[in-house]
């Protein structure tokens, strides 16, 4: 008796060590798979068997603020929608290929951005779904250069597009008058028009005017984010070689760039970075490149004493700036009802309402002839006809070459290149040294 | 004692066991279980621990020691080329690292340094007869137990250029505004600070551990020999805590070569670059860089060995350092 006693106690020790291990273990290898199924498990006290669907997103998506998962749901009582959201692509984007890699981990949909499908879409394709033949997926609703982008050589889509990223010129009408300039959206739009260099020669008479105080532009980065935004050979040529060094565009592009920051027409900030927002808070500069996603951003950054202030007038050139995808990862659990919410996310219908509530342009063209988007109207930015305005950049925007490492030579270009221009001081040559070598670095396999 | 029972049971023949079930039988089984149960039961309460070393500690590291002698990229993982040492030896003529490895260590100096020196001096203070002393003590490791993201995050503004509270200050008595993220020497400062906030604290209470087991006797002697307060922290406290001294500046070495979260937070929207000249990219975010932004796995697997060898060689002279002070002590 005493011998069982203790022979149970003893095993039970042994078994609880044991669950705690294997709890624990299954713990950390189930993270992904809990985040999917958990709640369907976890029953929440004698619901239906509902589908839990899982979409991975970064930074302020918009789908979820847009309420199109809450109509999805309520079109679909019996699919449930968690969204999970990593705040920058950097860190998004990584963690995305390490899933991918494991299989493990993954939402049932993964958002992608436009730097990061060319190499998605060379690189992972036997890893998602092909979703041209998914159905409530029209080929003919999407830009045709969108569609492409995420499409394999042997004819498979991985990727819906969501929105694009058609740019224009954001400015402040208050500084605009005070320097004597123009402050109607279409009279600022044709002081530029065509050339990238008359925007420049604005800069120059707005610092003329105005010696000292606000400067003309947020920072050079963004004025070359948007110039080579517009052109169609931009880091890679058409058979996929690395061409930045030695195309004239970009050559172009860095100089008419580091022109506003020798001429110190530039407020000297990072974009995204705290000092920035507490740019647009104080209007310590009067115009910024914006694609059409970034107007509630500048809503939110600048407030209400920005409202009315804020304008928003064509760029220079059509250029597009950002853009994303959806993908359906081939080891998700509900592959079919994944690609089903995917197409429905991406169907014009939705494209406009993600519009009209986030502001985020719609890659469906289809979209463009909804009121939702051919009415559109800012509010904050003085009843600018946005839908209008970013329409006629989307169309005219040149079909882009894209290549993997897009977004690994742009961010050197603007974070160490033109940063040691606008910040440090260095000649245009120095920093384009600089970001050159970073480059080679980073591309350097 | 599982030997002196056994000898005490008169142990059966091996053909009576199953024909004969006497009490001596039952008893010999429970002493062959108990003995069983002292050798083994050990191991397998000690086991989790080293399952969990291996599979997250010891193969990941191997792992990453295999990764870091091929090409291999992050958007294939499974597909590696053998490349040797090649990842190694162009460490070696690699600007970016030798960069990161400079800034490691300035910003380590800087760091430590004022760290330790100040920790001690708090522990001291502390150490005193204090009205509400708990209090005290809970506070100096509030920052420890604050996110390295949350402090960060705070710092970057006080660090502001334009509108920040630290450049407003300096304002305030005559000094112009300087630009902490961009200058090498100030962004390394400013990163340091961090550091010296979030840990200071915490190597104060191991410090003030360390000061309560000092026996009373030295200081009553020692007063009574008409030591002031400093000599009796020069004479009596420093020599007893130095073996404490040298355990917390290897930690805070080893933390400061793998410093990370900081410097890159510091320049939240850009990256691992660490400022637009590299300016206080440390090993740590250099080697986020190579892998998790360029997603080069074998480059960065070659770092983080770098890494690895570079915290055995500090191990060594620390061991070397200790041997000749624990000599110096006994002399």
């Amino acid at each position: 008796m005493r011998t069982r006693t203790r022979m149970s106690r003893r095993l039970a020790a042994l078994a609880a060590v044991a669950a705690l291990g294997t709890g624990l273990l299954t713990g950390c290898a189930d993270d992904g798979k809990q985040a999917s199924d958990g709640p369907t498990a976890g029953g929440g006290g004698g619901g239906g068997a509902k589908t839990t669907l899982t979409v991975g997103v970064f930074g302020a998506f918009g789908l979820k603020e847009a309420g199109l998962y809450d109509a999805y749901m309520k079109l679909h009582p019996d699919i449930e929608i968690k969204q999970t959201s990593i705040e920058r692509n950097e860190n998004y984007y990584p963690q995305l290929l390490t899933h991918l890699g494991s299989g493990s981990g993954l939402a049932d949909i993964q958002a992608v951005e436009v730097s990061n499908i060319a190499e998605i879409t060379a690189t992972q394709s036997g890893k998602l779904e092909d979703l041209s033949k998914a159905p409530g997926v029209n080929k003919g609703d999407f830009l045709p250069w969108k569609w492409s982008e995420a499409t394999t050589k042997d004819n498979r889509t991985v990727g819906l597009g969501t929105d694009t990223g058609p740019t224009g010129i954001c400015y402040r009408k208050d500084l605009f008058a005070k320097a004597g300039l123009p402050t109607d959206r279409d009279a600022v739009g044709k002081l530029w028009a065509g050339d990238w260099n008359k925007y420049l020669e604005a800069g120059r008479q707005f610092r003329a005017k105005v010696p000292s105080g606000p400067a003309f532009v947020d920072s050079a980065s963004g004025v070359l984010n948007s110039i080579t935004g517009s052109s169609a050979v931009r880091y890679y040529d058409t058979d996929g070689k690395v061409v930045y060094k030695s195309n004239p565009a970009i050559k172009e592009a860095w100089t008419t760039a580091t022109a506003f920051a020798a001429d110190g027409l530039t407020a000297k900030l990072q974009q995204f970075q705290p000092t920035w927002d507490q740019g647009f808070a104080n209007a310590t500069f009067a115009t910024v490149s914006c694609p059409a996603w970034m107007l509630g951003y500048i809503q939110d950054k600048a407030g209400a004493p920005g409202k009315d202030q804020w304008d928003v007038a064509a760029a220079p050139k059509p250029s597009n700036w950002g853009g994303s995808f959806l993908t359906v990862p081939s080891a998700g659990k509900h592959k079919a009802e994944a690609a089903k919410l995917a197409a429905w996310l991406t169907a014009p219908a939705q494209q406009a309402t993600l519009f009209e509530k986030r502001g985020s342009f719609p890659s469906a063209k289809a979209a463009y002839a909804l009121p939702a988007v051919a009415d559109a109207k800012h509010a904050y930015f003085g009843g600018a006809p946005i839908g209008q305005i970013f329409a006629k950049a989307a169309e005219g925007t040149p079909v882009q070459i894209l290549g993997p490492k897009d977004q690994i030579i742009q961010q050197n270009l603007t974070d160490i290149g033109m940063l040691q221009v606008e910040q440090k001081g260095k000649t245009p040559q120095q920093g384009w040294d600089a970001a050159v070598k970073a480059i080679d670095n980073a591309l350097d396999q | 004692m599982a030997s002196d029972t056994t000898a005490a049971v008169p142990s059966p023949t091996p053909g009576q066991e199953s024909t004969a079930p006497g009490r001596a039988d039952a008893d010999e089984r429970r002493s062959r279980r108990y003995r069983r149960d002292t050798r083994w039961s050990p191991y397998a309460f000690i086991a989790p621990f080293f399952v969990f070393f291996a599979v997250f500690g010891l193969f990941p590291l191997l792992y990453t020691g295999w990764a870091s002698l091929h090409q291999v990229e992050l958007t294939a993982p499974n597909d590696m080329t053998w490349v040797g040492l090649r990842n190694f030896s162009r460490l070696l003529s690699d600007d970016f690292f030798w960069n990161a490895l400079r800034n490691t260590f300035t910003i380590g100096l800087l760091s430590t340094v004022p760290q330790l020196l100040i920790a001690l001096g708090v522990a001291h203070l502390l150490n005193y007869k204090l009205r509400g002393s708990m209090f005290f003590r809970v506070a100096v490791l509030t920052p420890y137990a604050t996110s390295v993201a949350a402090a960060t995050l705070v710092f970057v503004l006080l660090f502001g250029r334009d509108y920040g509270m630290i450049n407003w200050a300096l304002g305030l008595v005559g000094f112009g505004h300087v630009d902490w993220q961009n200058g090498t020497w100030t962004s390394q400062l400013a990163v340091s600070t961090i550091v010296v906030w979030r840990w200071t604290g915490y190597n104060a209470l191991i410090y003030l551990a360390a000061m309560q087991a000092v026996p009373a006797d030295l200081y009553e002697s020692a007063a009574l020999d008409g030591a002031s307060r400093w000599q009796q922290f020069r004479h009596v406290t420093i020599p007893s805590l130095r073996p404490t001294i040298l355990f917390t500046a290897v930690v805070s070495t080893i933390g400061a070569t793998q410093l990370f979260g900081e410097p890159l937070l510091f320049n939240g929207a850009a990256g691992a670059t660490g400022g637009s000249d590299h300016q206080f990219q440390t090993l740590g975010l250099y080697l986020y860089e190579q892998g998790w932004v360029n997603l080069h796995l074998g480059r960065a697997s070659a770092i983080a060995w770098a890494m690895f060898l570079i915290l055995l060689l500090i191990g060594a002279v620390n061991w070397l350092v200790s041997r000749k002070l624990r000599k110096g002590m006994t002399s």
